[in-house]
C-alpha cells in the first residue's frame, strides 16, 4: 500500500484535473438537440401520392396488428366524383392515442400501400387525454409532402426529412437480392425516390440520410484502444 | 492578553464594533457559502466533462439562492416517530457551532477605528484555538440527534457512523493542533497567526515539516464528514444518512453548515499552518492587503476540497477506523513528541532531541515487527516436524501443521 506504489494515490487527482481541460460532452437540450437516427420511430404520418392522393385504403391492418390497440380506423368507400385515394375504399376516420402508442411501427410493417410510416419527431406534448389523440386531419403530410408541424410540436429545420416510406423500404438490413430494386411507390413532394446504394459501397449518405450505426460507434473509441484519430 | 478592543473598558463606541463584527462575519459567512456551493458544483462539473449550474443567473451563480428559496417554502416534514423537541434542535446544533468556529479565525491584521484598537476577526478568546475543538465536538451532537431523533433505523446507523468517525478525528485534529500550540506558544489564534507573520518560512507548515498540516487536513476533512470521508451519508447504503428525514428549512440548514464548515475548516487551516493573512502587502489601503492573502488561501483549500472531492472514491468503515486509529493517530502522537523534543532540546541540549527520535525509531520497529508476526505467524520460525508427508507443512499455515503433528 504505497502512496505513489500500486494504488497509485495520486493519480486519480490527475484524472481529475485533466478533465478540466476537455471539451463537455453536456448537449443543453431545449437550446441545441443532437442529431437523430435516421430510422427513429417517432409521431406517426399518412403519406399521399405524387398527385395528392391518400395512399391509406382503410383496410384496418395496422389498427388489427397494433399491440397497443391504439389505432382506431374506419374504412370508407371512396365518393365518384371525389375520390380520396386511388383504390375503391379510403380511411375517412384515422386516429392515433399517443397516450397508448409504444412506436413498435408494426403499423408501418403491415400497411400495404406504405400508408402510414412515422416521423422523427417524438418532442411533442399535450395536456389533456383528447389531444393525445390525433385524427387524419393532423395526421396526413402536407401539401410539401412533408409532415404537418402542429403548434404543440418541437420541429426543427431539416427534423422533417425521412418520414416516407422510401425510408423503410430502403433498410440496409434488407435482402441484398433486392438492392437497387425500386420498391416503392411515387410520394407527394418527392416523386419516385432513388434506390439506396446499400451494401455494394456506392452509398450517398448525404442524401439518404443514413447513419452508419457502427462507424458512429467506431469514432467513440478511444485511439489507444484501435479506435481511428478524428 | 487578550482582545486589546477590551483593554480599556467596554463603552457605546465598542459595542457598535462588536455588533457590527458580527453582522459582517455573519453576512459574509452566508454569502460566502452560497457561492462556496455554486463554486464546488461547477469545479466538480468542469472535473467530469459537464457544465453545471448555468440557468440562474450569470454562471449559474444565482442557483444556490434559487434552491435555498425552493427549501424555504417547501413543507416541512415531521415525522411520526420522531423526537419532536430534538429533531428541531438539531438543525441548530449543526449551524451555530459552523458560524462560532469562523469566529476566532483572524481574517485580517490590526486596523485602528475611532482611536479603537480593533483585530479583523470576531472575537479573540484566551482559550483560542480550543473553542475550535470544543464546538466541532458540540457539531457531533447535532448529528448524532439528528440520526437518533428522526425515529428511523437508517438516519440513526448514518449518526452512529458519523459520531464515531468524528470522535476517532478528533483525536488526530486535537493532537496536531497541540504541535502548532507548541510551535506558537499561544492558544490565542492571533497569538498563532502573529507568531508566523513576515516570512513564508516561518509558517507553520515548514516549521512543523508538513507532516501535522497532512494530519489536520485529512482529519478536518473527515471531521466535516466531506468526501471521501462521508461515509455518514453514503447514499448507496444509507439513503442520505443522518439528514434522510429532514426536509425544507431543516435540511437546508443542514446543507447550510455542510458548506459553511468546509469553510471555516479551510480557514482554520490556513490560520494555523499557513500565516492566515500572512503576506507582502503594499502601501496603498493598507489594511486590505492582509485580508485579501487570507481570502486567497482560503480559496485555495477550499479548491483542493472540491478536488478531492473529485478524485476520491469514498473509504471502507473499516478502512475509515484504520486510518484514523492506526496512522494518523499514531503519527500524530509521534510528532507531538518529536516537536515537544525539540522545544525541550532547546534548553536541554540536542541530545534530548536524538533521544527522542533514537527511541521513537526503536518503538516504530517494534510495532512493525509485531504486525509482521501477526500477518505471518510462523515466518522465521522452525517449520513444523512431522506432517504426513514430509514435504513440509508449514508453508500451509500454522494451525494446518498443528493439526497435522
Amino acid at each position: 500500500m504505497g502512496l505513489l506504489g500500486e494504488t497509485n494515490f495520486f493519480g486519480g487527482f490527475y484524472v481529475a484535473a485533466k478533465q478540466i481541460l476537455r471539451p463537455r460532452v453536456t448537449t443543453e437540450y431545449p437550446a441545441t438537440k443532437r442529431p437523430k437516427p435516421p430510422r427513429l420511430h417517432g409521431r406517426h404520418v399518412l403519406n399521399r401520392y405524387e398527385d395528392g392522393m391518400e395512399k391509406c385504403i382503410g383496410c384496418e391492418l395496422c389498427a388489427a396488428v397494433c399491440p397497443a390497440d391504439c389505432i382506431y380506423v374506419r374504412g370508407a368507400d371512396n365518393p365518384p366524383d371525389a375520390p380520396v385515394s386511388p383504390g375503391e375504399r379510403y380511411g375517412f376516420v384515422y386516429e392515433i392515442n399517443y397516450l397508448r402508442c409504444i412506436h413498435c411501427d408494426l403499423c408501418v410493417e403491415a400497411c400495404p400501400t406504405e400508408a402510414i410510416t412515422e416521423s422523427k419527431l417524438f418532442e411533442f406534448s399535450f395536456t389533456s387525454r383528447a389531444d393525445a389523440i390525433y385524427t387524419r386531419d393532423e395526421l396526413v403530410v402536407g401539401d410539401d409532402g412533408k409532415p404537418q408541424q402542429l403548434p404543440w410540436e418541437d420541429w426543427r429545420p431539416g427534423e422533417d426529412r425521412f418520414s416516407s416510406g422510401w425510408m423503410r423500404a430502403t433498410s440496409p438490413s434488407g435482402d441484398a437480392s433486392y438492392e437497387g430494386e425500386v420498391q416503392w411507390s411515387g410520394e407527394l413532394g418527392y416523386g419516385v425516390r432513388p434506390p439506396e446504394a446499400g451494401q455494394r459501397g456506392e452509398r450517398d449518405d448525404e442524401a439518404t440520410g443514413n447513419i452508419s450505426v457502427r462507424e458512429t460507434e467506431a469514432k467513440k473509441i478511444p485511439v489507444r484502444f484501435g479506435g481511428r484519430r478524428r | 492578553m487578550g482582545d486589546p478592543l477590551f483593554s480599556h473598558g467596554v463603552d457605546v463606541g465598542v459595542l457598535v464594533i462588536v455588533v457590527v463584527k458580527v453582522l459582517v462575519a455573519f453576512g459574509f459567512l452566508l454569502v460566502s457559502v452560497m457561492l462556496m456551493i455554486w463554486f464546488e458544483r461547477k469545479v466538480i462539473s468542469d472535473m467530469q466533462n459537464r457544465i453545471g449550474p448555468n440557468r440562474a443567473g450569470k454562471f449559474g451563480i444565482l442557483q444556490t439562492l434559487a434552491d435555498g428559496t425552493k427549501l424555504f417554502f417547501k413543507e416541512d416534514l415531521l415525522p411520526e416517530r420522531a423526537d419532536r423537541v430534538v429533531f428541531r434542535l438539531a438543525p441548530f446544533l449543526s449551524v451555530v457551532p459552523a458560524f462560532l468556529i469562523f469566529a476566532i479565525v483572524p481574517v485580517g491584521g490590526i486596523v485602528t477605528i475611532a482611536h479603537h484598537t480593533v483585530e479583523l476577526q470576531v472575537a479573540d478568546p484566551p482559550i483560542g484555538i480550543l473553542l475550535l475543538l470544543a464546538l466541532s465536538s458540540v457539531a457531533v451532537y447535532g448529528v448524532m440527534l439528528a440520526g437518533w431523533s428522526s425515529g428511523s433505523k437508517y438516519p440513526l446507523l448514518g449518526s452512529v457512523r458519523a459520531s464515531a468517525q468524528m470522535i476517532s478525528y478528533e483525536a488526530a485534529l486535537g493532537l496536531t493542533v497541540v504541535t502548532v500550540i507548541l510551535e506558537s506558544h499561544g492558544l490565542s489564534t492571533r497569538a498563532i497567526v502573529e507568531s508566523q507573520a513576515e516570512y513564508f518560512w516561518r509558517w507553520n507548515v515548514l516549521r512543523l515539516c508538513v507532516v501535522p498540516f497532512a494530519i489536520f487536513f485529512i482529519a478536518g476533512t473527515a471531521e466535516l464528514n466531506r468526501p471521501p470521508f462521508d461515509l455518514a451519508e453514503g447514499e448507496s447504503e444509507l439513503v442520505g444518512g443522518f439528514h434522510t428525514e429532514y426536509s425544507a428549512i431543516r435540511f437546508a440548514m443542514f446543507y447550510l453548515a455542510e458548506f459553511m464548515n468546509t469553510i471555516t475548516m479551510s480557514a482554520i487551516v490556513v490560520t494555523l499552518f499557513f500565516g492566515g493573512p500572512d503576506g507582502p502587502g503594499f502601501h496603498v489601503v493598507r489594511w486590505l492587503w492582509p485580508i485579501l492573502w487570507f481570502l486567497g488561501k482560503t480559496i485555495v483549500f477550499l479548491y483542493v476540497q472540491v478536488w478531492i472531492r473529485a478524485a476520491l472514491p469514498r473509504l471502507r468503515y473499516d478502512q475509515l477506523m484504520n486510518l484514523g486509529w492506526k496512522w494518523l493517530i499514531p503519527l500524530s502522537l509521534a510528532w507531538l513528541l518529536l516537536v515537544a523534543a525539540a522545544q525541550v532540546s532547546k534548553d536541554w541540549g540536542f541530545a534530548v532531541f536524538g533521544g527522542v527520535v533514537v527511541a521513537g525509531l526503536l518503538l516504530a520497529a517494534a510495532r512493525a515487527t509485531a504486525r509482521r508476526r501477526r500477518a505471518h505467524p510462523d515466518r522465521g520460525r522452525p517449520p513444523a516436524v512431522g506432517g504426513a508427508d514430509g514435504l513440509g507443512t508449514a508453508a500451509i499455515g500454522a494451525g494446518r501443521s498443528e493439526a497435522g503433528s
